[in-house]
């Protein structure tokens, strides 16, 4: 079994058994050149400038291009850090080793403290709270003489005595940026680099599969601020010199337009878009005799870039790349998919009672009681508009309740967010599917296989093997390794499904699976509900499609405008004056 | 007490200029969903318009007005079709960076052109200002009172009770749906842009003659607009209002009691403090996203 599961890791990433060695390598090689290579000043300050800022442009990589959250502050984080290790130096004497945390720390303070503040609103507070404070910090860096000198700055910043050689340093600085650029490349893969991205896809879905969206977003604000603090720390040995306007709002605008030219989504863009925008304002230094016009440039390069190349340089190569790349072939069989279906326990997965949910006056949702038994197929039906999508909106958490209690596997988890709910052993889809479409459809249902909660924990290659179980369950194990945003409707469908079923939920819960799906996928889809149920999983599913219901289905409540009218074992139900009148309007004569 | 009476008066007066541009600000998002981090730029634009027509050039002050007002709204038109409406389709943050990009555009093209100096812009009156009991009103503060409340009942009143400004709501809740009931969606757009511009513009040239002309002033009065919206609620006009005048009273009494060099600070102190404690704002409710 763990040899399999090797393997499987090796097919994803076949480059990165000579991929590291490589890589190393080229950095010894760089930091080589960096310490043998006679240069001038004017080079190596070039050199220290483009490797300090490339570190902080790792950041945005991880907040913006991970994430997607926006951060407009990175300058001010670059500047405490700067400042951390000026100040702690020359005023305070202590070692360069010690100013270094104790400035990245204060940039991971503020950043995880703006992020908590903000990142439960829309990323159209972030981007102004982070200019908000991008502009506090200037303010402070000014005017609070006693401590930061004010507009003069912090002079004679010491440089760690073995490094005090301007080219070993830069070497130092080329080896910080190498491991901390190889740990944002690795971050992409990991539980956590896979949350962020499902957060930038698809917030709602992230939450339902058992994500902590803000915890997630917090994090990678404050390991954003965390490089931009180290870069500046690193930038303030090189310059030995810093003012408050290297820290400006300007600088921060230029960070962003770094990690936008050359591409959010890696951090080699990172380091293509630093190394440019440091080279080209060089070589066209006469735009800078016209103050104004370098940045004006800047921002007209910005609104080209969203416009034109949205994925930066090194996005748009990585394209030309993709198209020659072989597909890889799965080449084995994957695991059966072991569901659990939350274990023995008592009879009744699912105890809802005076279930309520009021938008205004309107009573959507209306004192509705359902008990799921363990092990069945339970059907909520109703006509339009009848309250079936908010009441499972309400069983996940999506709505608050306005009133009653609900219990799974005997937990009440009433008032529990989403995320919370998918720990307890919920899981679902959605009628409109959300996917995250940027990510392969393995990486999709790992994110499902990772819920807390889950027998896999935080073992990725058991969470991978898991997840390809789960997609060969729903006959999908061939294209693991496509972007879902390329498949069909039923096909992304399926992989919804199996990302809940990844996580080996205690009660699925299907959001009209059979919608806009045509003949032949209705059949899969029942053949496929058909087997989940055989493996003892307890689902509860809406959908208009009273011969898939009758045919899956042993339970059934109706929904009547918000009110449950019948409830009971399929036959009967169907068959229930109140249900019939309901969906054909009138009583019919002779009896079905 | 009369020194409380004329900072009131002062604060509501920058307050003033904090709600037109707010204004501006929920104008756009309501009907586009994005935030335009440009709009402070529009009031930039249009103080320097206002210096080289008026200053340079030495026509009349209110054909100086009109004229820069002309500029503005193509501005906006120019701005809506390079920077937003490209991108309409596209999620909110490549517009907000767009629109950021745009900003930096905006505020550098003009210290490219003009230079770093600020200008002093005389304002609409020759007289300063009287007394009015123990308060001096400055004539200029005066005016800016004056105009925000007509612009904000002409606005009432046009969103209200005419037809484009009903269209102009329609579009703004639901752009699908006024699509199919033949609202051209686009020009509505289009006019909203070009009607935030010039209330920008507005904002800026009354303002000018109490602030120095400087290309900082853009980004300083956005940041608090911004501010001003969140306070009073975001999408909501009435909010937009409220929350520029608390934030200019709030500013002013700030710089008068506790320090001047941390003046710009306070707004961005009380915008986090809101975000922590009331993110709706006074007036605005939780909104969620539909499943």
């Amino acid at each position: 079994m763990s040899t399999t599961e090797t393997s499987a890791a090796g097919d994803v990433r076949p480059r990165l058994r000579w991929g590291v060695p490589a890589f190393v390598l080229l950095v010894l090689a760089a930091m080589v050149l960096a310490v043998a290579v006679p240069k001038t000043g004017y080079i190596l300050n070039i050199s220290l400038q483009a490797t300090t800022y490339a570190i902080a442009v790792l950041g945005l990589t991880i907040v913006l291009g991970l994430c997607g959250q926006i951060n407009l502050a990175q300058a001010a984080f670059f500047g405490l850090g700067a400042y951390a290790v000026g100040i702690g130096q020359t005023e305070y004497g202590l070692n360069f080793w010690v100013c270094l945390p104790i400035g990245t720390s204060m940039a991971a303070g503020f950043g995880a403290l703006l992020g908590a503040s903000t990142l439960r609103l829309g990323g159209h507070y972030l981007a102004m709270v982070t200019i908000s404070f991008q502009q506090i910090v200037t303010l402070v860096l000014i005017n609070w003489i006693p401590v930061t000198k004010g507009p003069d700055g912090v002079r004679a910043i010491p440089r760690p005595g073995f490094l005090a050689d301007g080219s070993s340093y830069l070497a130092f600085c080329i080896a910080m940026l190498a491991g901390l650029g190889f740990l944002v490349w690795r971050l992409r893969d990991t539980k956590l680099g896979r949350a962020m991205r499902a957060v930038r896809d698809n917030e709602l879905a992230a939450g339902v599969a058992g994500i902590d969206v803000y915890r997630t977003k917090v994090t990678a604000f404050a390991l954003s601020a965390i490089l931009g603090g180290i870069g500046g720390g690193l930038f303030a040995g090189g310059f030995a010199y810093v003012s408050p306007d290297q820290f400006s709002f300007a600088e921060s605008v230029v960070f962003l337009t770094m990690v936008l030219l050359g591409g959010v989504a890696s951090p080699i863009g990172a380091v293509i878009g630093t190394g440019l925008l440091i080279l080209i304002p060089e070589w066209l230094r006469f735009l800078k005799s016209i103050p104004g016009l370098y940045l004006a440039i800047y921002g007209a390069a910005v609104i080209l870039i969203v416009l034109f190349m949205p994925d930066g340089i090194w996005g748009f190569l990585r394209g030309q790349f993709d198209r020659f790349k072989r597909a890889v072939l799965p080449g084995r069989k994957a695991a059966t998919l072991a569901l659990s279906g939350g274990g023995e326990g008592t009879e009744t997965v699912m105890e809802v009672r005076g279930l309520s949910k009021h938008f205004g006056g309107l009573k959507a949702v209306d004192e509705v009681d359902l008990t799921i038994k363990r092990g069945g197929v339970h059907a909520l039906i109703g006509p339009n508009g009848s309250g079936k999508t908010t009441t499972l909106n309400v069983l996940s958490g999506l709505y608050r309740a306005t009133a009653g209690t609900i219990k799974l596997n005997g937990q009440d988890v009433t008032d529990l967010p989403p995320h919370a709910r998918t720990k307890a052993g919920l899981g679902r889809t959605f009628q409109n599917i959300r996917l995250w479409r940027s990510m392969t459809a393995l990486e999709n249902v790992m994110v499902g296989a990772e819920r807390p909660g889950s027998t896999v924990g935080n073992d990725a290659t058991a969470a991978m093997a898991r997840a390809r179980a789960a997609l060969a369950f729903v006959d999908l194990e061939e294209r693991a390794d496509e972007v879902v945003a390329n498949f069909s409707y039923g096909h992304q469908r399926a992989v919804e499904i199996a990302r809940a079923l990844a996580g080996d939920p205690v009660l699925l819960l299907l959001d009209e699976p059979g919608a806009g799906l045509n003949s032949s996928e209705k059949v899969e889809l029942r053949n496929l509900l058909k087997r989940i149920s055989a493996r003892g999983l307890t689902i509860l599913i809406i959908d208009h499609d009273m011969t898939l219901v009758s045919e899956v289905a042993q339970q059934i409540t109706v929904l009547n405008f918000g009110r449950r009218i019948a409830d009971g074992y399929s036959a009967d139900v169907l068959k229930h004056p109140d249900v019939i009148a309901a969906y054909l309007g009138t009583t019919p004569d002779v009896p079905a | 007490m009369d020194l409380v009476l004329q900072l009131l008066f002062t604060g509501i007066g920058i307050g003033s200029v904090y709600a037109l541009v707010a204004l501006g600000f929920v104008l756009i998002f309501r009907a586009t969903n994005v935030v335009n981090f440009a709009q402070g730029e529009f009031s930039m634009v249009a103080a320097f318009l206002m210096v080289v027509f008026s200053l340079k050039i030495g026509l009349p002050y209110w054909i100086a007005f009109v004229l820069a007002l002309v500029c503005m709204a193509c501005l906006g038109a120019v701005f809506n079709l390079a920077v937003y409406y490209p991108l309409r389709h596209r999620t909110y943050l490549p517009v907000i960076i767009s629109t950021i990009g745009a900003s930096i555009f905006m505020a550098n093209t003009t210290l490219a052109i003009h230079g770093p100096e600020p200008e002093v812009l005389s304002g609409w009156f020759d007289t300063p200002g009287f007394m009015l009991g123990p308060v001096y009103l400055d004539n200029q503060y005066v005016l800016i009172i004056v105009v925000t409340a007509l612009l904000v009942a002409l606005q009432y009143w046009f969103f209200e009770h005419t037809l484009l400004g009903k269209k102009l709501q329609a579009t703004s809740q639901d752009k699908e749906m006024a699509s199919l009931l033949g609202i051209p969606v686009a020009v509505m757009i289009m006019i909203t842009f070009v009607y935030s511009a010039v209330i920008g513009g507005i904002a800026g040239i009354l303002v000018a003659p109490v602030l120095f002309v400087s290309i900082g002033m853009g980004a300083t009065i956005a940041l608090k607009a911004f501010a001003a919206t969140i306070i009073g609620g975001f999408g909501d006009v009435t909010g937009a209002i409220i929350g520029g005048l608390a934030l200019g009273v709030i500013e002013t009494f700030g710089a008068a009691y506790i320090s001047v060099p941390y003046k710009d600070g306070f707004a961005f102190l009380v915008l986090i403090a809101f975000l922590i404690f009331r993110p709706q704002g006074i007036f605005g409710e939780r909104v969620a996203e539909k499943a």
